[in-house]
């Protein structure tokens, strides 16, 4: 008879707990009326959240340290980084409570009478929320997962909810749906890619746990071959959705289509959750075999930070400009990847906390500024903002100095952290590009400084709306985290050192 | 709490202040801003009262931690070289206050937004010279771009967001270097000494020969555009045309000196043997800076660039002579730090004046200033006088230093760098004759002189131009035993006079 395994379900309960709330919120959209649905789902998301959080600050510290029979690791890592994606996820979701971004009714066809229908009957597609439930139940899973097979299970429940958010906008309908079918075929392509270098994997070790690679990887008894071609297919799908180059076409598409608050989201959280996973299976899983891969990893960075940060400077439209900026940060972080040292361990998580908060207080500004027909993400209709709202448009310019490393900001620590890191076991010529990058990414968010400040507004029709209490609650925490962090950084330092370990 | 920590706090209250005010009583703000800067002063000469002379260790010292991760402290301390540029530095910017009374009322932001910045800048230039952690350093010397950015390019004139944008691109690439050898420093003082920041126990490493260069360069390079050294010079032209009379005295007076003061403090303490690697180089650029500079003032038509260049060929002297390697050398570039952020100042805030009543910046739209506005005319002279180095005024004590000290080790360079002097000469007499002699150019007939306040505000500059020129003995007491302190920490003996002499 086969016995149950053991699934220490204590140490799943965040998970848990943000599965039960998105299956609530299905019921939600089953049972309840349409108009009460959208505060009854915003309160059901936070609430969810809220509790995950609560509970992760327990499972924090219970001493079992594996779970599902072994196929999670409730590590220190595994912890800050599940941790961070709730803070974030609560975040993004009290911008997505601003149901006024999002479709009537997503089905219908762009322009088509039904789509008109709907828009007159005030109907509206409340299922964003159970759906960035379970994506974030995908994302805390992901970057604890210790096989291969969770690790892909982890990777699609978290992908496939958000191949949907992305077709959800309200307006430019077309581009919305193009950047949901964009990213939905070329995440279908990478995750293939993932499987077959699984394949490999198993093939080469014999063992789908990442300690197990790692054991054969020591041994040396196989066919190196196997290896190397399951790295080389395993690192595309994730490299695919840290959006390194040259995986990283979707990024700017998908960023401009998807409705802004969940750009934000994707851009914070499904960062730090396939980041936090690249690190897990780089240092744990392939750690012995850093000499096959480094060189290629070190390619892939100083690429990704350039081509990000050149391209960048072509933009002329906000979301895709920080779309490529965001490609640059996955440069910067890669650097973490290569240095395989605590030091860089714990750089790589305070990086990827500020950097969530930071982009999400910045996509929250671009939510805010629009003229009568929604949104403007034209950076030379910003032209002036200054002007018309101070406030905002200093805000928005904390943020950009944030991410361009100014000191006295968040984004400043993180990098040096990161690159102290880095340099500490060696790789200093990633340093010095990735500090002569953040000279180059400077230049394009000052340009949108000199926009914001030293030009007269050309014309009228863009206006940034007074925010409703959630979203300027989530921007105020952005920002007050952003110089928080840049004043006092050793209030999260701390404890990304604690918890910068992985056990195996 | 260490009075430095007072110095740096008082604007910040300041800053507060500001805030509390309703926006629309203009009056008080500035007159709150002045009285702020003011009591600022007046600490700081409390400061230098009490300084003790003779003392080559770090004085009013304070050591809080600040990220305990890296080992980064809250750490200031001065010597006498610091000391005289903080005093420099608090004096100038209640001066500047009063001279750039009505400056503020043309820019993009309100005036609170205005005293507001440059508060925050002087906090952030008396830390950025008291502070004896590389890291925190490094922090302050970035952030203070910022304020200096929004004030070229909110309150400037012309092309102000371009000249704003090139000055801040030129700070951030050459901070962003110095960031990677930063980074390198505290990795190998991580090895060898454990996590620290403090420049003391950085400049105990032992580092390779290749690195080290390589480290120095990085901190180098930041410096220099900062100073500015030829040929990293070319953001400073666009900017000096672009700030108003008030920031250009911050940014040419005080910022550009944190260029220099870096390179004493930081390049020449922690990296000796790469700085006696490079120092040729550096005498040879420094050459080039102070003629290049001379040569292209010569040239100019508008009175701004004129200073920028006539400044570019200052920052010249000041390098050559920290880079003279001699106890002299260092103490006459020290004097002279403060010396052309005084004349400096005189020379940009008279020639706002003449600019601002005349509606004009080219030299060719003075003329005759000397028969019209005597009182102005004569504050210019004045102040071109300190410009070119003239014996009683105090620049010429600190040039004679620089030379005399760069003579003892490099002849020929003296030699060269004295030709400096007579173009100094030739560039500051031709605008002097242009603008102030001469028959009075139509349309100047009418130009009123100085008024109270502005003559209150240019009197104490002139008062310690001529001061010090006669009696520097104050400033080279505090400076003498700190220039040799550097010196001998980085193992270079002063050459002994040859025999015969």
């Amino acid at each position: 008879m086969l016995a149950a395994p053991h699934l220490t379900y204590s140490l799943l309960a965040p998970i848990l707990i943000v599965l039960g709330g998105a299956l609530i919120g299905v019921l939600v959209e089953a049972v309840i009326k349409k108009g009460s649905r959208a505060a009854i789902q915003t309160t059901i998301a936070l609430g969810t959240l809220f509790l995950a959080f609560v509970y992760l600050l327990k499972v924090h510290t219970q001493t079992s340290r594996t779970a599902a029979v072994a196929s999670v690791a409730i590590d220190g890592v595994g912890i800050f980084i599940q941790g961070t994606i709730l803070i974030l996820s609560f975040i993004a979701v009290l911008y997505i409570a601003d149901t006024d971004n999002f479709a009537a009714q997503a089905s219908a066809v762009p322009g088509s009478d039904e789509e008109r229908v709907a828009i007159q009957a005030g109907k509206q597609q409340t299922e964003v929320f159970p759906l960035t439930l379970f994506a974030v139940s995908g994302m805390l899973l992901f970057p604890i997962a210790t096989d291969l097979i969770t690790l892909f299970v982890a990777l699609e429940v978290l992908s496939l909810p958000l191949y949907l958010m992305a077709g959800l906008s309200r307006r430019r309908r077309l581009l919305s749906q193009e950047a949901a079918l964009k990213y939905f075929l070329l995440g279908a392509f990478s995750s293939a890619f993932f499987l077959f270098g699984a394949a490999f994997l198993y093939g080469y070790s014999g063992s789908i746990t990442l300690d197990g690679i790692a054991t054969a990887i020591s041994t040396n008894t196989s066919n190196d071959v196997f290896l190397l071609i399951g790295i080389a297919f395993l690192s595309v799908g994730l490299l695919f959705k840290i959006g390194a180059v040259p995986f990283h076409s979707w990024t700017p598409d998908v960023y401009q289509g998807a409705p802004t608050p969940i750009t934000g989201f994707m851009a914070a959280c499904t960062k730090i959750a396939a980041m936090g996973a690249t690190l897990r299976i780089f240092y744990v899983g392939f750690g012995p075999a850093q000499w096959q891969w480094k060189p290629i990893i070190l390619t892939i960075a100083i690429l990704t930070m350039v081509v990000g940060g050149v391209a960048a400077i072509a933009q002329r439209d906000v979301k895709r400009m920080l779309a490529f900026s965001s490609i640059a940060h996955a440069g910067f972080l890669l650097a973490a990847v290569l240095a395989l040292n605590g030091d860089a361990l714990k750089g790589a998580l305070f990086y990827l906390a500020t950097y969530g908060f930071t982009t999400l207080g910045a996509f929250g500004v671009i939510t805010l500024v629009r003229d009568s027909s929604g949104e403007v993400s034209d950076l030379n209709r910003w032209v002036g903002l200054g002007k018309k709202s101070p406030l905002a448009a200093s805000v928005f310019t904390l943020f950009l100095l944030s991410f361009a490393g100014i000191p006295l900001t968040s984004g400043f620590i993180a990098k040096f952290s990161l690159f102290t890191g880095a340099y500490e076991t060696g790789n200093t010529v990633v340093v010095v590009v990735g500090v002569l990058t953040s000279a180059i990414t400077a230049f394009f968010y000052l340009r949108v400084v000199v926009m914001l400040f030293f030009s007269d507004p050309k014309n009228s029709s863009v206006s940034v709306v007074i925010p409703s209490i959630m979203t300027r609650t989530a921007i105020a925490i952005c920002a007050i985290v952003t110089i928080l962090l840049g004043v006092a950084p050793s209030l999260l330092l701390n404890t990304a050192q604690t918890f910068a370990t992985f056990i195996r | 709490m260490s009075i430095l920590t007072v110095l740096e706090l008082v604007p910040l209250f300041g800053v507060a202040g500001l805030f509390v005010i309703p926006k629309s009583s203009t009056t008080l703000i500035k007159q709150f801003a002045i009285f702020i800067s003011v009591i600022d002063f007046v600490i700081s000469i409390l400061m230098a009262v009490r300084f003790k002379r003779g003392i080559s260790a770090m004085q009013f010292v304070e050591s809080r931690n600040w990220i305990s991760n890296f080992g980064i402290k809250y750490a200031v301390g001065i010597d006498g070289i610091a000391l005289v540029l903080i005093v420099m530095t608090t004096a100038l910017v209640p001066v500047v206050l009063l001279a750039s009374w009505n400056e503020s009322e043309n820019g993009r932001w309100s005036q609170r937004v205005y005293f507001t910045l440059i508060l925050t800048l002087e906090t952030m230039m008396v830390g950025v010279f008291a502070a004896t952690d590389v890291f925190l350093f490094y922090v302050i010397f970035e952030a203070m771009l910022i304020p200096i950015y929004f004030l070229i390019g909110g309150y400037g004139r012309g092309e102000r967001a371009a000249a704003a944008m090139k000055f801040l691109l030129y700070g951030l690439f050459g901070g962003l270097l110095m960031l990677a050898a930063v980074i390198g420093t505290y990795v190998i003082a991580t090895n060898q000494i454990g996590s620290t920041f403090d420049v003391k126990a950085l400049s105990t490493l032992h580092i390779d020969s290749a690195t080290e260069n390589m480290l120095f360069l990085g901190f180098f390079v930041a410096f220099a555009i900062k100073a500015p050294l030829w040929p990293l010079h070319t953001w400073l032209p666009t900017a000096a045309k672009s700030a108003t009379p008030a920031t250009s005295v911050l940014l040419l007076g005080i910022l550009d000196k944190v260029g220099t003061y870096g390179m004493i403090r930081f390049c020449i303490t922690l990296f000796p043997h790469a700085t006696h690697t490079f120092t040729p180089a550096i005498i040879v650029l420094s050459l080039i800076s102070i003629l290049y500079g001379a040569f292209l003032a010569i040239g100019q038509r508008d009175i701004n660039s004129l200073i920028a260049f006539t400044s570019i060929s200052h920052f010249g002297f000041i390098i050559l002579g920290v880079f003279a390697m001699t106890s002299q050398g260092l103490t006459g570039a020290s004097l002279y730090m403060v010396n052309h952020g005084f004349s400096t100042a005189a020379l940009v805030l008279v020639a706002g004046w003449m600019a601002l009543r005349r509606g004009s910046t080219k030299i060719e739209d003075f003329g005759g200033l000397q028969r019209v506005t005597p009182v102005m005319a004569w504050a210019f002279f004045l102040a071109g006088m300190s410009a070119l180095a003239l014996p009683g005024l105090s620049s010429f004590v600190s040039e004679f230093l620089v030379l005399v000290g760069t003579f003892t080790r490099y002849p020929l360079a003296a030699i060269i760098g004295t030709t400096g002097i007579v173009l100094a000469a030739l560039y500051v007499l031709l605008t002097v004759q242009r603008s102030l002699h001469g028959p009075t150019t139509p349309g100047n007939e009418s130009l009123t002189d100085l008024n109270l306040r502005e003559k209150i505000a240019i009197a104490p500059v002139i008062a310690i131009l001529v001061f010090f020129g006669f009696f520097p003995k104050p400033i080279t007491d505090v400076l003498n035993p700190a220039s040799h302190e550097v010196m001998t920490h980085a193992g270079f003996v002063d050459p002994l006079p040859k025999a015969g002499k």
